[in-house]
């Protein structure tokens, strides 16, 4: 099979040179920018694995924060001093997969018959039950520490190689952030292409035929309880996979970092990216997660500059700006920044 | 184009009953398909000939009677396994999936005949690969039995009507049935798609598929069915080949109210 010419090769060349150069460049604005990139880029992981259960199956989700939790809590209990557990990360990420992919059918399950609205309320209450849980669960045993969360937990390590702390390599000195880019990247690879391969395969097909209708699709044989069920463990093994990733940065988990406004802007990076669209979706992540952060340090620094001092609170405009970004996209771009070719067509006819 | 009294009977609808709330949709119908045969199943608007097709096929439960298919009964509430079974069919209200390609909405036909899970899906393994290139060289296979092969790579929300019609039937071909169950399928089209529908349906017949048809246009059903079951009010009034139907007293009544056929 063709499917590379010399254009694409050059292009795919050109991508690899900037993935490679991004947190060297990101790193001249310090350590911190270096960070946001990472995060951008594990949310690209979070927004495929919500991409699999919205865009292709079509089943609303606004608790798909839950999962990346489990993944997180799951490193976290096993590689931290909470336990005295350490298991080595190779270990640990598959199982918090697993784990995840259990929740996701746990979830999907009662929710099986439901649909739009329904099913959006349903899943979001499931992921503050999940949140709640973790808040809670230090008593009469204590298992997740409550809300101060686990702290210690390792950072990723494959044999000797640790991803904390500045390393020598090959006479360029690397950062912690710095060498998580690079893992992250690798995996984000691996993830995008497991997307691309669901979606142009029978099972994929399925998915989106159940998007398109249902009962056409039970009447061509397809079983959507199976089917369905399958979407959201997909989804979730994505988002336990995230979330073990998470923990081992961060060093510390609480069930803070998991809240409904997590599940809502993970969804907004599908939908405004493109829903459905793997191209969108990552675009959507990026930006959802660079420019708040753009936000969060001009804003202050442009007021002194123009007003002599800061009259709004950079946290509060910068989610003001947000929800604005959101409204003008939904009424200039409904598909989405970068929908799929088919999508776009499909409104152009219709408006 | 008579076909043999002795064939055996691939689907039997014995007494089956659906009500809902106080209206009785299907009171007691039976009524036999025998291998390799049209069967029309007419009558007026609300008679419950959809109601009679959905509880085939699975998506309503009957209250009452069941299903008995190439001799063993049917699951009441499965319309995947009705599928499996064998039993494809289309919509009076054509139902697509409006954002796939043509090709893909046939593809998507395959899905019960063939086996690749997820792990197949990320690894490409030679059997996947291979499966995947079977599907698609059928699902282009069906699209030129129907007639719409240039159509291929359109959306399938933006085929003409006919050709939606046409891609429904490819799509329902695709699930390889033993008895195809067509809903109104010439409902909105002209005279030239109506014959041209009228020779696809033959050619399914001859193919060896049974076709079970409701139609509203008298003169495709009374040309292309072997027997005609006559519905109103639920209840089946008459089944018998197509010039008796035409000639029988309550079949007129039902329809003209007691007057006479033009």
């Amino acid at each position: 099979m063709k499917w590379m010419n010399s254009r694409s090769a050059a292009g795919i060349a050109l991508v690899a040179v900037a993935l490679v150069a991004l947190p060297f460049v990101a790193a001249m604005g310090g350590q911190a920018w270096v960070r946001i990139v990472d995060f951008a880029i594990l949310y690209v992981f979070l927004a495929l694995g919500l991409n699999i259960v919205v865009g292709l199956a079509g089943l609303l989700d606004l608790g798909y924060v839950a999962f990346y939790a489990v993944g997180a809590y799951v490193y976290a209990l096993l590689a931290s001093p909470h336990f005295g557990l350490h298991l080595p990360f190779w270990a640990i990420v598959p199982m918090g997969a697993a784990t995840a992919c259990v929740f996701g059918v746990l979830l999907g399950t009662p929710t099986l018959k439901l649909r739009g609205d329904y099913l959006a309320i349903v899943t979001l209450g499931f992921g503050e039950i999940i949140r709640i849980f973790l808040n809670n669960l230090n008593a009469p045993v204590n298992i997740t520490n409550g809300a101060q969360g686990i702290t210690l937990i390792d950072p990723v390590a494959i044999g000797g190689f640790k991803f904390s702390g500045t390393t020598q390599i090959l006479g360029i000195s690397l950062s912690g952030p710095q060498k998580y880019y690079f893992l992250l990247v690798a995996l984000a690879i691996v993830v995008i292409l497991i997307n691309l391969r669901l979606q142009h395969s029978r099972i994929g097909r399925a998915w989106q035929a159940i998007r398109e209708d249902e009962v056409a699709a039970k009447a061509i044989g397809i079983n959507t309880r199976n089917i369905k069920l399958l979407a959201f463990a997909m989804g979730a093994s994505f988002g336990g996979v995230a979330g073990g990733i998470f923990s081992a940065m961060q060093g510390f988990v609480s069930p803070e970092s998991f809240s409904l406004v997590e599940s809502i802007s993970i969804l907004s990076m599908v939908v405004l990216g493109g829903m459905g669209h793997i191209p969108g979706v990552i675009l959507g992540a990026v930006l959802l997660t660079v420019l708040p952060e753009l936000l969060r340090y001009g804003v202050g620094p442009v007021q002194q500059a123009l007003f002599g001092k800061v009259l709004v609170d950079p946290e509060s405009l910068r989610m003001l700006i947000f929800g604005l970004a959101l409204v003008l996209v939904m009424r200039w771009r409904p598909a989405g920044l970068w929908p799929s070719s088919e999508r776009r067509r499909e409104l152009a006819e219709k408006t | 184009m008579m076909v043999e009294n002795l064939s055996p009977p691939l689907l039997e609808a014995r007494q089956v009953a659906k009500h809902f709330g106080g209206v009785k949709a299907l009171r007691d119908v039976s009524l036999s398909i025998r291998q390799g045969e049209v069967y029309g199943l007419i009558g007026p608007n609300g008679a419950g000939k959809t109601t009679l097709f959905n509880c085939l096929t699975g998506l309503y439960v009957p209250d009452g009677g069941s299903f008995i298919f190439a001799g063993s009964p049917l699951a009441a509430d499965a319309p995947h396994e009705a599928a499996a079974r064998g039993i494809a069919r289309t919509f009076q209200n054509i139902r697509l999936f409006g954002n796939m390609t043509a090709l893909e909405n046939v593809m998507v036909g395959r899905h019960l005949r063939t086996r690749a899970g997820v792990f197949g899906a990320i690894f490409r393994d030679p059997k996947t690969r291979a499966e995947e290139a079977a599907i698609q060289r059928r699902a282009e296979e069906l699209l030129h039995y129907v007639g719409i092969a240039d159509r291929a790579w359109d959306l399938a929300n933006n085929l003409s009507y006919g050709d939606q019609r046409r891609l429904e039937i490819a799509r329902a071909l695709a699930t390889e049935p033993k008895l195809l169950c067509l809903d109104e399928p010439a409902a909105g089209m002209n005279a030239t798609e109506t014959a041209e529908l009228r020779r696809l349906i033959e050619g399914i017949r001859q193919d060896g598929t049974t076709v079970l048809l409701i139609e509203h246009d008298v003169k495709l059903v009374m040309g292309l069915c072997d027997r005609v079951a006559v519905l109103d009010y639920g209840e089946k009034i008459c089944e018998d080949v197509p010039a008796a139907v035409q000639r029988d007293q309550r079949v007129i009544e039902a329809y003209l109210g007691g007057g006479h056929l033009a």
